[in-house]
């Protein structure tokens, strides 16, 4: 019995890897067809290039946001784990993909624009939505038992994603009345771009997925070990504030 | 409606407790206060200047009074565990929340008319034409406020470091109301005197919403 759990782990550990590998290859193919592939922009040259991860990230960000905002739901629906797992793991997978998009925006913006911030419209809303996330990530840090954690931050996730239409809303409606330095030519996408700029995307969930599923079994592993410890800290007859490791210590 | 009757005897009892001591009420005029006397120190402004930051400046005061101020209202429920009893009262858990947003609301609402007249002699502004408008921001301004601060010291009550997770909860996800507010109220004072229909909707908008967002999740919070 042991011998196949192992062999099923072994076998799990194989597809992860196999995952972890292709997630890879797609990432180095789509970097290869946003600086190679790609034609470049008549204005901004190269530095445009950077377009290719900016935008995707920004977008695969939004879609792990309201994947933990979908589960917030379902766990104050159902109180099952999973969800709470699943709310969390794509929460702080989000959070450092909005900060790649954080970053990479000022690295075009300076040689752009000149400067590497501004209180624009779009910059200052994406700054609160990532301040929003890290307060999420923040409270959970700071409520030690796991359910209350999990109803807890599920209302705060609720808020904040009802929260986000409206601060993009506010922001926009009150930056525009303002003049605004001149951002980059609009206009249309070249397809040739446009394709990159979808393989770059997929690149990005795929790693967006990878990512999630790593972390949710350690969310589920971390439960697993959590409610173990305690089962055992009720059985033993260990005096309290003594821990079982501190036991094992002693034997 | 069933709702009514608890949510008017817990909003009575929110009440009573705050006017025996009226701790929030004085120490939010206090801090409003001290913030707008500060700033007329720090920045130094001109007649016109202090006109023009002026309103902003009051509503981020407000805001930051509300972020400190605020999370009593489930605290002071912990140090005797009276929340237990109320939980186990036969009334809709949401109507304790209904009770702390409305009590809270008043408190704020009954501070900022004291404050208003103060701040309109410091900062050169004419309230007496624009008062009615004035008093509608104020209102709408104040229950997104008492909304989501009531909401969130339920939040923060139940984590470590609460005094310090109110503000940090609180002041991102009130931007939209911050903007709203502020740039409604800095419109009244132009001249002529405008209210942008855009931020009253704003404001009524994210009124509504947190309602039913707490009518409809809040009470999972008050679960044991």
């Amino acid at each position: 019995m042991a011998a196949a759990a192992h062999a099923m782990e072994t076998k799990k550990m194989g597809t992860q890897g196999l995952a972890t590998l292709g997630v890879a290859l797609l990432l180095a193919i789509a970097g290869y067809a946003a600086l190679f592939v790609a034609p470049n922009e008549a204005t901004m040259g190269l530095i445009q290039r950077i377009f290719y991860f900016h935008v995707p990230f920004g977008w695969s960000a939004f879609v792990a946001f309201a994947i933990s905002f979908v589960s917030s739901i379902a766990y104050l629906r159902s109180h099952a784990p999973k969800w709470d797992w699943l709310a969390v793991s794509s929460a702080e997978v989000g959070v450092p993909f909005v900060t790649v998009m954080l970053v990479t925006g000022p690295i075009w913006a300076h040689p752009v624009w000149g400067i590497w911030w501004t209180w624009d419209a779009r910059l200052t809303s994406t700054f609160v939505l990532w301040v929003l996330y890290v307060c999420y990530l923040l409270l959970r840090t700071l409520i030690d038992e796991p359910e209350r954690r999990a109803v807890v931050s599920a209302v705060f996730n609720i808020f904040a994603a009802f929260d986000i239409p409206l601060v993009y809303f506010s922001i926009w409606f009150f930056r525009t009345q303002h003049p605004q330095p001149v951002i980059g030519a609009g206009g249309s996408l070249d397809p040739r771009m446009l394709d990159v700029l979808l393989l770059c995307w997929g690149a990005t969930l795929a790693l967006l997925a990878l990512l999630l599923r790593q972390r949710y079994r350690v969310e589920a592993l971390r439960w697993e070990v959590e409610r173990l410890r305690l089962e055992a800290e009720s059985r033993s007859s260990v005096p309290h504030g003594l821990t079982l490791r501190d036991q094992e210590h002693s034997a | 409606m069933a709702l009514a009757r608890p949510i008017g005897i817990l909003l009575a009892k929110e009440l009573r407790t705050e006017f025996r001591t009226r701790e929030l009420l004085i120490s939010t005029l206090v801090f409003v206060l001290i913030v707008l006397v500060l700033f007329s120190f720090t920045f130094d402004p001109t007649t016109v200047e202090s006109r023009r930051f002026g309103p902003g400046l009051l509503w981020l005061a407000l805001l930051f009074a509300g972020s400190l101020m605020l999370h009593p209202s489930f605290t002071r429920e912990q140090s005797n565990d009276t929340l237990v009893a109320l939980r186990m009262a036969p009334i809709e858990p949401v109507s304790i929340l209904a009770a702390k947003i409305l009590a809270n609301f008043s408190f704020l609402l009954v501070a900022e008319l004291v404050l208003l007249p103060v701040f309109a002699a410091l900062y050169n502004l004419r309230i007496v034409p624009v008062l009615g408008r004035l008093v509608a921001v104020l209102v709408l301004g104040t229950l997104a406020l008492s909304i989501v601060g009531t909401v969130f010291a339920a939040i923060s009550s139940q984590a470590r470091m609460r005094e310090l997770l109110l503000p940090l909860l609180l002041l991102p996800l009130l931007t939209p109301a911050l903007v709203a507010s502020a740039e409604a109220t800095a419109g009244l004072f132009e001249d002529p005197p405008a209210l942008a229909a855009v931020w009253v909707g704003v404001l009524a908008a994210f009124d509504t919403i947190f309602l039913t967002v707490t009518w409809l999740f809040g009470e999972y919070l008050l679960e044991e």
